[in-house]
């Protein structure tokens, strides 16, 4: 290839792990009973459910819609009834219950009409607001929606990059699905091409997939370019794929777009191009399955699919298994209640057993060898942040620049001391998030309660004003002219230059310590401050009402 | 929580430790044939003695004993302390030098990855400021010894004291010492230079054992080119220019490169992770300043050599250096210090 590619610091070459799945090709999942569909299965707010208990659902038909800019829809994976709409186990690190919607399948797996979209005569605006409807996201595994990605905005997206690296070990479910489905994938990067108008477009693959780069090679058009990169994890990062393929560095707190250039997932084209040539929603995705199982391999699995459905058809686990782990061993986590669905993030399922996974050896005190800072592919240096994050003082962890930490695990991955480093860094920043938003609450209190005074202030004033009026009027008819208004109102003013001073200081105050690097957040804590600011919305038009 | 990676790397302290003591095995093997067997004795006392207090400070702070003792951190410190200090000194010598290094160096600032200063250079500097004659009494290389003595006789002089042996039968002064107290007699370079310990080259072939130790840890990349090279330079550079200005005062470069504690310090003193500088700049500078401290200290300080006073100056800077010293983190374009509250 005649690109020259540009190599990230840092960097780790785990066991790939590949061989265990990736010889098969991608099975279909027998039809379940019943169905788990999270109405949370994006970044932003949960689609809000449209169908009640007892309704019965067509394959494809929407159960939740898409709520607010952020958010997208979610549908029903088979036909059937709905059963129960209630908080269930999701795969979520955290363990916590989101709100799902139950269908009990009735086996007939029909499905409602199919819309078959003309996109090349469609203007990419219509085209977004149907991919909306379509429930797509990221399946990348940052479920971010498609629709908003696909909006080139005032920015112009001169690169289009396809993200199949898949540089975690033992998940194989891009290098399948580029093996098997190349053309169609193809079709759903033209669909981007078309909704961005993007004139380059670069197909990242790491070179331990030479029948994917084939594959892919042979169904892309000759615009379109697929590139061989090296294997070194993270090198599917979104930074590092574009660093790799472009040499271009995304800013700190930005994103790649702010540079004319958007990434996607190769899984994301493929159900694009479902969505858009078929009319067919997001209902499924391809899932890995490996590990200490006795079939493993990769699944094409309905969304709402029981993750222990899933072992079941992997052929169950083997004696001896440990436990699970969603997505890879890098950065995915631990299963907490096999109960929980696939959902459209959940890219990997890995049974583990000692051998594979033996315990962490215990945690030595850090020798400061640097090893960690050399393994950082964002440049930071983890020892640092740790000594701090670990001190609690987590101001100083944030000027290491605790936020450009994207969580890859390479620190800890090297790390002779056994440091768990990744947890540190997420305790430090949930911790940081905790105390913005109790600041942000006091300042939000605080505003109310400077308004609360304003007001009483200004109904004194105009009770004393009315007095003063009446009494003007007594006085006047006594033609004694008083000074009483005149005296209330200097008064009244300097309160209120008082008050608007201290408005604008909250509001200053509030903008400097809004953290930088928002953009950097791994989904779970992007989730964690999605259900924050959506509470503190919640609270605040209910005491502005209650006012 | 415990989270990912769930999969690591396999890297331990303890193979890192151990990997360095490898390292420094050429140096050793050619002090014993060189100097004779005086070198295990005082290892073996140093290992001893730093095994003995890191178990009783463990156990006083209330630490699991078998990872602590197991990352062979106190045996690495004992091995650099006993390569640094003459062979054959009296065994409290060793010990109380193993007592700085890892009571109050180490353990009392907290244990492993806490401690300020080198451990092993805060027991020598501790030595030679209370002991300074013992610390001068040099085994003299075999060749210019008037009586080798052998694995038992080195045994009886460490234990009993000099016994029947005159320590002047088997002593010298060092390269340093000898052209410290010379020059300072204003003797010509040549006729110091002809004397014997200068023709023996002993203590240049244990450095330049040690330099080849040193290679082996930057080939395994437990250290980084940037200490070493900047700490030789920083001897080099420095004491070229005094040898340039004052010929007759100061010894040629080379000499000093090869000599006393330089290439020891170069690639295993000052390259201690735990108080040198981390970053790649920092590391220049605090490896480059600690250079021309020794040439400094060399030329004009009371002692003969600076190795040890160097790094530890040195080491007080490391959390500045360090500071001011941070890289460029992947998106940021403009340097850090800008955003200041
Ligand atoms: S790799 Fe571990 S021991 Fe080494 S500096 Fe980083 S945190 Fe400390
Ligand atoms: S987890 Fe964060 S600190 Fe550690 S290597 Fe990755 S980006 Fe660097």
């Amino acid at each position: 290839m005649s690109r020259t590619l540009f190599t990230f610091n840092g960097g780790v070459h785990p066991d790939g792990h590949k061989t265990e799945s990736n010889g098969t090709p991608i099975r279909a999942m027998p039809l379940l009973s019943r169905y788990v569909v999270p109405m949370r299965q994006h970044i932003g707010a949960p689609a809000r459910p449209v169908v009640a208990v007892g309704d019965a659902v067509l394959r494809g038909q929407t159960l939740g819609a898409a709520e607010g800019y952020v958010s997208t829809a979610v549908h029903a994976p088979t036909s059937g009834r709905v059963i129960a709409i209630e908080p269930c186990a999701a795969p979520h690190p955290s363990g916590l219950f989101d709100l799902a919607v139950v269908i009990e399948a009735d086996g007939l797996d029909q499905s409602i009409a199919f819309e078959p979209l003309d996109w090349r005569a469609l203007d990419p605006s219509a085209l977004r607001n149907r991919i909306r409807e379509m429930g797509l996201a990221g399946l990348g595994g940052a479920v971010f929606p498609s629709y908003i990605k696909l909006n080139p905005g005032a920015q112009k997206i001169h690169t289009l990059i396809l993200n199949g690296a898949e540089c975690e070990p033992w998940i194989t479910c891009d290098d399948r699905l580029m093996r098997e489905r190349a053309p169609e994938l193809v079709r759903g990067i033209e669909i981007m091409r078309h909704a961005l108008g993007s004139a380059t477009i670069l197909i990242g693959i790491e070179d331990n997939k030479p029948e994917a780069l084939a594959a892919m090679r042979a169904a892309a058009p000759s615009d379109m370019e697929v590139v061989a990169i090296p294997t070194l994890y993270p090198g599917g990062g979104g930074k590092q794929l574009t660093y790799t393929l472009t040499g271009v560095e995304t800013p700190t707190g930005g994103r790649s777009t702010d540079v004319g250039i958007q990434v996607f997932n190769v899984g994301t084209a493929y159900s694009l191009y479902r969505a858009v040539e078929l009319g067919e929603p997001l209902i499924s995705r391809i899932v890995t399955i490996t590990g200490h199982v006795s079939n493993p391999g990769n699944f094409e699995v309905r969304v709402g699919t029981p993750l222990s459905d899933l072992v079941t058809a992997a052929g169950g686990m083997l004696p001896g298994a440990s436990g699970e782990i969603v997505g890879g061993p890098m950065m995915g986590f631990d299963l907490m209640d096999s109960a929980a669905p696939v959902t459209k993030a959940v890219n990997c399922l890995i049974i583990k057993n000692s051998k594979l996974f033996p315990g962490k050896p215990i945690e030595l005190p850090c020798i400061r060898c640097g090893a960690c800072a050399k393994a950082c592919p964002a440049d930071l240096q983890p020892f640092e942040m740790y000594w701090y994050s670990r001190a609690k003082n987590f101001g100083r962890a944030q000027s290491y620049n605790l936020f450009d930490c994207i969580e890859c695990g390479c620190c800890a991955y090297v790390c002779p001391s056994h440091i768990p480093l990744v947890d540190y860094f997420r305790f430090a920043k949930s911790e940081i998030w905790e105390r913005e938003r109790e600041k942000s609450g006091a300042d939000q209190a605080r505003i109310r309660h400077d308004f609360k005074t304003f007001r009483l202030e200004r109904e004194k004033r105009e009770k004393a004003e009315k007095f003063a009026k009446a009494a003007e009027k007594t006085k006047a008819a006594a033609s004694n002219p008083s000074e009483a208004s005149a005296a209330v109102d200097p008064d009244a003013e300097k309160k209120k230059a008082i008050l608007q001073a201290a408005l604008e200081r909250a509001q200053k105050a509030k903008e400097s310590v809004a953290p930088r690097n928002t953009e950097d957040l791994p989904p779970r804590v992007q989730r964690e401050i999605d259900e924050i600011e959506a509470r503190r919305a919640a609270v605040e038009t209910k005491t502005e009402s209650t006012e | 929580m415990i989270g990912s990676p769930y999969t690591l790397g396999g890297n331990t302290t303890s193979a890192i430790m151990l990997k360095v003591m490898l390292a420094l095995l050429p140096g050793i093997g050619a002090h014993a044939w060189l100097f004779g067997p005086g070198i295990w004795v005082s290892l073996l006392l140093c290992s001893f003695f730093a095994i003995g207090f890191e178990a009783l400070l463990l156990m006083m702070r209330g630490l699991p004993m078998k990872p602590f003792l197991s990352d062979n951190s106190a045996l690495l410190t004992a091995w650099l302390l006993a390569l640094s200090l003459p062979t054959l000194a009296p065994w409290w010598l060793y010990a109380i030098g193993m007592l700085f290094a890892i009571v109050v160096a180490k353990q009392l600032y907290g244990g492993l990855g806490q401690n300020l200063f080198n451990p092993a250079m805060v027991g020598y500097a501790v030595l030679i400021i209370s002991f300074p004659v013992y610390m001068t009494q040099w085994v003299a290389p075999l060749s210019l010894a008037d009586h080798a003595l052998t694995l038992a006789d080195a045994f009886d002089v460490v234990f009993a004291g000099q016994g029947s042996i005159s320590p002047d039968a088997y002593t010298s002064a060092t390269v340093l010492d000898t052209w410290k107290t010379q020059t300072r007699l204003q003797t010509p370079v040549e006729s110091i230079l002809a004397q014997p310990v200068f023709a023996s080259s002993g203590q240049a072939i244990v450095a330049a054992m040690y330099l080849l130790g040193g290679l082996f840890l930057l080939w395994s990349r437990l250290i980084t080119w940037h200490i070493p090279l900047a700490f030789l330079a920083g001897v080099a550079v420095s004491a070229g220019l005094l040898h340039l200005l004052d010929p007759t005062q100061h010894a040629s470069p080379l000499l000093h490169l090869f000599s006393g504690g330089v290439m020891l310090g170069a690639f295993f003193i000052a390259t201690d992770p735990v108080t040198a500088a981390s970053t790649p700049r920092g590391k220049l500078i605090y490896a480059g300043l600690a250079g021309i401290l020794v040439a400094i200290i060399r030329a004009f300080g009371g002692y003969p050599d600076g190795v040890a006073f160097a790094v530890l100056l040195m080491n007080v800077c490391v959390p500045f250096i360090d500071s001011y010293t941070q890289p460029r983190v992947f998106g940021h374009k403009i340097k850090q210090g800008s955003d200041k509250p």
